[in-house]
């Protein structure tokens, strides 16, 4: 549905974006994560049309970037960062505008249809500069949504809501993912794009990281495994140690840490050879690195600034 | 032609919400058809005033009135004062408009999803161009229009009837009129691209009154007549300069300097 080929995007003597290759698969939502400045919103606005790359290119919707920017612009629906509403003009007159600008046939119906299903219908002849900031982040969803793009790019779509607000418009993009669409996000909130995201591309001008999230977590970290036992002696530590597979052993209070790379197949072993020790198992688990972890982890060694929480 | 269209009815919804905006479209043209119209009538009322001015017109001016009566005379260089204020109007109302709403756009962040849209930059500023541009050159039109009826309801002399209908007026009005209507959205886009408030970019953009200011001055002083050739002159010159004001506004008006540049 998207296919980034060496895209590059530099002004003047900065590089935003370089050299970006990555294939988005039809209904795929995929979440860019990156510090202020990695050039996640330049990607967007590339991809939608709206700046031209410096080098190399996109197909996206099954457009080719430059060739008919038109045509590729009525499959694709943008969320810019800001709202970007007229607040002297109704909720119904900002859409409407919009429905006429992306050329939609009914356009009254199309309107009704998305107020409604946003939750404004009751409110569509309100001048949108009295909406909260989640009533205009909502309709300027709805606005994305006019045309039935194929394709949406969706820039921090939850940033500055209140929890109730984002976790509605969280709600209707898991619905526009169960509806096949292709969703490209870029993304403050890292528990977020874990949440909602196929696969994360981790950008700081460059792709660092390009997988899933419980890949990420993974390549980064290793699947870690905690014992919890009754009592933890030096022997049991060696004796996990002595396993070939394992990658690495850490003793915290009466629990063994073990990084594994396939613990369903390989933790019998490890549990089988400390019962033989004389080890008292009282639970086994696997311990769950946040994305924000791997986040960090990958902006650290990049040498880039990260926002702990909060990644644009 | 849709989109232009939706554009136009767009910006009016907006724009003449803001009574800043509505008062100077309502306003100047009134005071553009009131002012001479007065004079009118003063003149009417006080034959004496008739003799008194008579006496100050300018040489060159005299030389205009070769038909007319000396009270027409003296009635029509008056009203030719205020023919400049006829020009001053499609240039101040377009200003006013395009900078709110140009400047409305770039505060309201409006313009990126608009140009997410499959609008061309044609369209856009076309769009933009013709709702600043339409109200200003109407109603520049209208109180022409008003002038002409008032000046016949106050039985000026038919020399007077005359000479407002005759190729000076009707290209001021309605050549230069347009052109300068033109000039005033793309002084105001121009200038918008840099300006992060509308009443800082509005009052920028009017410094185009300056030279409209200048001519005004001149003829009062007796320095210069404006005439028919010099209307004509003044017509061919904004050809020109819109021409280039135009290609600028333009180029600043592309989506990637209205998203990267535009601060």
């Amino acid at each position: 549905m998207i296919r980034i080929e060496g895209l590059t995007k530099q002004f003047d003597d900065i590089t935003a974006v370089e050299a970006l290759e990555l294939e988005i698969r039809p209904g795929e939502v995929f979440g860019f994560l990156g510090p202020n400045g990695a050039g996640k919103t330049t990607t967007l606005r590339m991809l939608g049309a709206l700046i031209k790359p410096t080098s190399g290119t996109a197909q996206v919707a099954g457009y080719r970037l430059g060739e008919d920017d038109h045509a590729l612009r009525r499959n694709v629906g943008i969320l810019t960062e800001a709202p970007g509403l007229y607040d002297r003009l109704s909720a119904a007159r900002n859409l409407s505008f919009f429905a006429h600008m992306y050329g939609v046939d009914d356009v009254d119906g199309r309107v009704e249809r998305y107020l409604k299903l946003l939750g404004l219908w009751e409110r569509r002849s309100e001048s949108v500069g009295t909406f909260s900031r989640g009533m205009r982040q909502k309709l300027a969803i709805a606005r994305a949504m006019l045309h039935e793009p194929t394709v949406l790019l969706l820039d921090e779509p939850t940033t500055g809501l209140d929890p109730e607000a984002a976790r509605l418009v969280r709600e209707f993009i898991e619905g526009l993912r169960d509806e096949g669409r292709t969703i490209v996000l870029n993304t403050h909130n890292l528990d977020e794009a874990d949440r909602l995201c196929d696969r994360i591309g981790v950008l700081n001008t460059r792709l660092l990281a390009l997988d899933t999230p419980a890949a990420l977590r993974r390549e980064v970290f290793g699947r870690k495994v905690v014992f919890h036992l009754a009592d933890l002696r030096p022997e049991f530590e060696a004796t996990v140690a002595n396993f070939p597979f394992v990658d690495a052993v850490e003793s915290i209070d009466a629990k063994l840490v073990v990084t594994l790379d396939d613990p369903e197949n390989q933790n019998p072993a490890i549990i089988a050879a400390l019962v033989s020790a004389g080890a008292q198992l009282q639970f086994v688990g696997e311990i769950r690195q946040s994305l924000e972890e791997v986040y960090l982890h990958l902006m650290s060694k990049e040498g880039a600034e990260p926002e702990r929480g909060d990644a644009p | 032609m849709n989109r232009v269209y939706q554009i136009v009815l767009k910006e009016w919804a907006e724009v003449f919400k803001n009574r800043f905006v509505l008062f100077t479209v309502a306003f100047l043209p009134i005071l553009a058809a009131a002012l001479p119209l007065g004079i009118l009538y003063a003149i009417n009322s006080s034959p004496d005033f008739v003799t008194d001015i008579g006496e100050d017109i300018p040489a060159g001016f005299a030389a205009l009135c070769n038909n007319l009566t000396g009270e027409e005379c003296a009635q029509y260089f008056l009203i030719s004062q205020f023919i400049l204020l006829f020009m001053l109007l499609p240039l101040a109302i377009p200003i006013t408009i395009a900078s709110y709403s140009i400047i409305g756009e770039k505060t309201t962040r409006t313009l990126e999803p608009l140009l997410a849209t499959p609008i061309t930059t044609a369209e856009l500023l076309g769009g933009k161009a013709a709702a600043a541009v339409i109200p200003g050159v109407t109603a520049t039109w209208i109180a022409y229009l008003a002038l002409v009826i008032g000046a016949a309801l106050m039985d000026v002399g038919p020399g007077v009837m005359d000479r407002l209908l005759d190729p000076f007026w009707l290209t001021a009005v309605f050549v230069v009129g347009p052109l300068l209507a033109l000039t005033g959205v793309s002084v105001a886009v121009i200038v918008s691209s840099r300006a992060t408030d509308p009443r800082t970019a509005e009052q920028t953009s009017m410094l185009v009154f300056l030279p409209i200011m200048a001519v005004f001055f001149a003829q009062l002083a007796g320095l210069i007549l404006i005439d028919a050739r010099l209307v004509l002159l003044i017509a061919l010159g904004l050809i020109a300069v819109d021409a280039v004001l135009l290609a600028v506004a333009v180029q600043l008006f592309q989506r990637e300097n209205i998203l990267t540049r535009w601060k």
